[in-house]
């Protein structure tokens, strides 16, 4: 287990206070003057060596995103955008570093804007959180009136200022160009790259958008330097890790661990192991909702981390950890996942509009056992027919956890759903017709 | 995606109150000069409080006004984000999560009890007009599930009998507490914390 004081978030739980003097005992806003006076390109190195990579979903490297930036500033400003709107099934993370670590956010904005050169800071927080942005708000209040926020902010000589934008219950403007569009005061609706963000973002401008944890964790690791934050975890996934362990445990918490800990160590140390037992466990969704599961056996040896999820076929993601045990119905969750996303799609690219919808209507009726034998290699084909062919990564996240439900459970399925295909001889009917309405004409 | 339509019956007119219109005014500010449309978004909220908890579409050609904006524009964002009530809803909106997360622990209890004490049907009034109640998708509490928001708290860790309790408390007309129904404190792991025990015990 890794130990109390190589965790970087101590008031995860709240023990001591949010606000900004119990935050100095911590030891944030210390020294940050120390951490500015270094400079841009040191601040950007150290992140680098400390191979921290980013912790929305992705894990681009988050060092090198940042050197991305342009050198110097052009007629265009630049912008930090901070990414809190976290709405991926089995993840609540940046809602507890919003409520109870803001100055370790605010100071990690200071110090990132600093290194990307913005004098403007958004911070996007998904409008159901809007008691916990009040809370950061305040924070912000108090950072402003401590100035260690506004001109000359924390005595650093750079000017910043930090404002908070709610979302309003779009998932996808999870999706950092998504983000800028609502941004923008429009619909979230994801834009092409390139031009990435970097160059081309916020009202055309470079912009560097990061998640809420990213940023947070970014003062503690200049604190304490990279090599600390790389001697965690292993090479390429390092440092700490804020992991929310939800579903069918005994004990359902968010806790910060070192990466690549063993899954069977989170679910059984952590959150009192698996209910009914571990014998009892069927599956683990390790990264939010748009990872595919992992069956049971896997579980066993697996390590959390980016490297390790993607041998496996599926990814870390978010490190939203979803416990499934053996009470529950495999097929109904995933249908569920797939309302989630049928729902969530925002519509404009047609395979994700149109196909979402399509795999939770078959995931619901194989749930009920109405499907016919040919519905379920139907089903993969039309995971297939999205992935990779929409703008955003939205098509991937809804079709990668159908994916693997095939993968791991196609018996379970098959075994529930062996009704004979009601058109039995092949009339050269292209399997993208919508084929329940011609059943009903021939039945 | 979504079907959302407004609602048939719409007011003639809107404006902003004074105090509307002051916190108008102030998140205009945060924006760049000329992309005062950025505030769209938090007008239609500011709109949504003080139109009893929707958006009539008069609020929306204000706001359009407001913001020197294409009135489609604000109707585009007005129907694309399902925060925006286009619709009634009770003074006390009662969302439930039945994301897989919720629903692995039960959220259908929670579905359940509003069914029996709102109404039988989502998004629809209850007797007394104060309550409404719907299914919604991932609220980010899913260690705290089951879990329900009402207007802008949150309620976790319910069962059906807690559920029933708070939906009591406000259909006679109370706010109950928000936050974890089972004591726990936040996140933490109930009866089983491991970590950063000293601050726990300092």
């Amino acid at each position: 287990m890794l130990k109390d004081q190589d965790r970087i978030f101590q008031n995860l739980y709240n023990d001591k206070g949010s606000d900004v003097v119990s935050s100095k005992e911590r030891g944030d806003w210390v020294n940050t003057k120390e951490i500015t006076d270094k400079g841009r390109d040191w601040i950007i190195n150290e992140i680098k060596e400390s191979q921290l990579r980013g912790r929305g979903g992705a894990g681009f490297p988050t060092g090198l995103k940042w050197s991305f930036a342009p050198k110097e500033v052009g007629s265009r400003p630049h912008y930090l955008v901070i990414n809190g709107d976290e709405s991926e099934p089995g993840t609540c993370k940046d809602r507890d570093i919003l409520r109870f670590e803001p100055h370790k956010l605010i100071e990690g904005c200071l110090i990132a804007s600093y290194a990307v050169q913005a004098h403007v800071c958004y911070i996007y927080i998904r409008g159901e959180y809007f008691v916990d942005g009040q809370k950061l708000q305040a924070a912000i209040d108090e950072a402003y009136e401590k100035k260690l926020l506004g001109k000359n902010a924390a005595g650093t000589g750079w000017d910043l200022d930090i404002y908070i934008h709610y979302g309003a219950g779009a998932y996808i403007c999870g999706e950092e160009t998504a983000l800028l569009e609502s941004l923008e005061g429009k619909k979230g609706q994801p834009r092409l790259k390139p031009p990435f963000p970097a160059l081309i973002g916020l009202y055309g401008c470079p912009t560097i958008i990061n998640n809420v944890e990213t940023i947070a964790v970014v003062p503690t690791i200049l604190r304490r330097g990279a090599k600390w934050f790389a001697s965690l975890g292993r090479e390429k996934n390092t440092g700490t890790k804020i992991f929310c362990i939800s579903g069918n445990v005994n004990n359902p918490c968010n806790v910060e661990e070192e990466m690549s800990i063993p899954l069977k160590e989170l679910i059984e140390v952590h959150a009192g192991g698996v209910i009914g037992g571990w014998e009892n466990l069927q599956a683990v969704i390790p990264g939010g909702s748009s990872m595919p599961l992992i069956p049971k056996e896997r579980c066993e040896t697996l390590k959390m981390d980016f490297d390790a999820c993607v041998e496996e076929k599926s990814g870390l993601g978010t490190a939203g950890i979803v416990v499934i045990n053996k009470d529950q119905d495999i097929i109904k969750c995933m249908a569920r996942i797939a309302r989630f996303y049928k729902h969530e799609s925002c519509g404009q690219c047609t395979p994700c509009r149109e196909g979402s919808g399509w795999m939770w209507r078959m995931l619901e009726r194989m749930a009920k056992g109405d499907a016919t034998k040919d519905e379920v290699d139907m089903l993969g084909d039309v995971t297939n027919q999205i992935a990779g062919h929409t703008i955003c990564a939205f098509g991937e996240g809804s079709s990668w956890p159908v994916q693997g439900l095939l993968r791991h459970f196609k018996k379970e399925i098959e075994k529930r759903n062996n009704l004979n295909p009601i058109v039995q001889k092949k009339n050269n009917i292209p399997y993208l017709v919508d084929q329940h309405l011609l059943d009903k004409k021939n039945a | 995606m979504s079907l959302r339509r407004p609602a048939k019956d719409q007011p003639e007119t809107f404006e902003f109150n004074a105090s509307s219109l002051e916190a108008a005014n102030v998140i205009v500010a945060k924006y760049p000069d000329g992309k005062q449309q950025s505030a769209v978004m938090a007008l239609l909220y500011i709109a949504q409080k003080q139109n009893n908890n929707w958006i009539p579409l008069a609020a929306m050609k204000y706001i359009a006004k407001f913001l020197d904006m294409p009135y489609i524009k604000v109707y585009e964002v007005a129907t694309f984000y399902t925060m925006y009530n286009l619709a009634p809803v009770g003074k006390y909106f009662v969302q439930v999560c039945t994301t897989t997360p919720c629903m692995i622990r039960g959220a259908n209890q929670l579905v359940d009890a509003c069914k029996e004490k709102i109404s039988e049907k989502e998004c629809e009034l209850s007797n007394d007009k104060s309550c409404s109640w719907m299914e919604v998708e991932c609220l980010g509490a899913c260690v705290n599930a089951p879990m329900m928001q009402i207007n802008d708290d949150y309620y976790e860790d319910l069962d059906k009998e807690k559920t029933l309790d708070i939906l009591d408390k406000i259909l006679n007309g109370e706010t109950p507490k928000p936050g974890s129904y089972r004591g726990r404190v936040n996140n933490e792991p109930e009866n089983n914390r491991k970590t950063l025990m000293d601050l726990k015990n300092a």
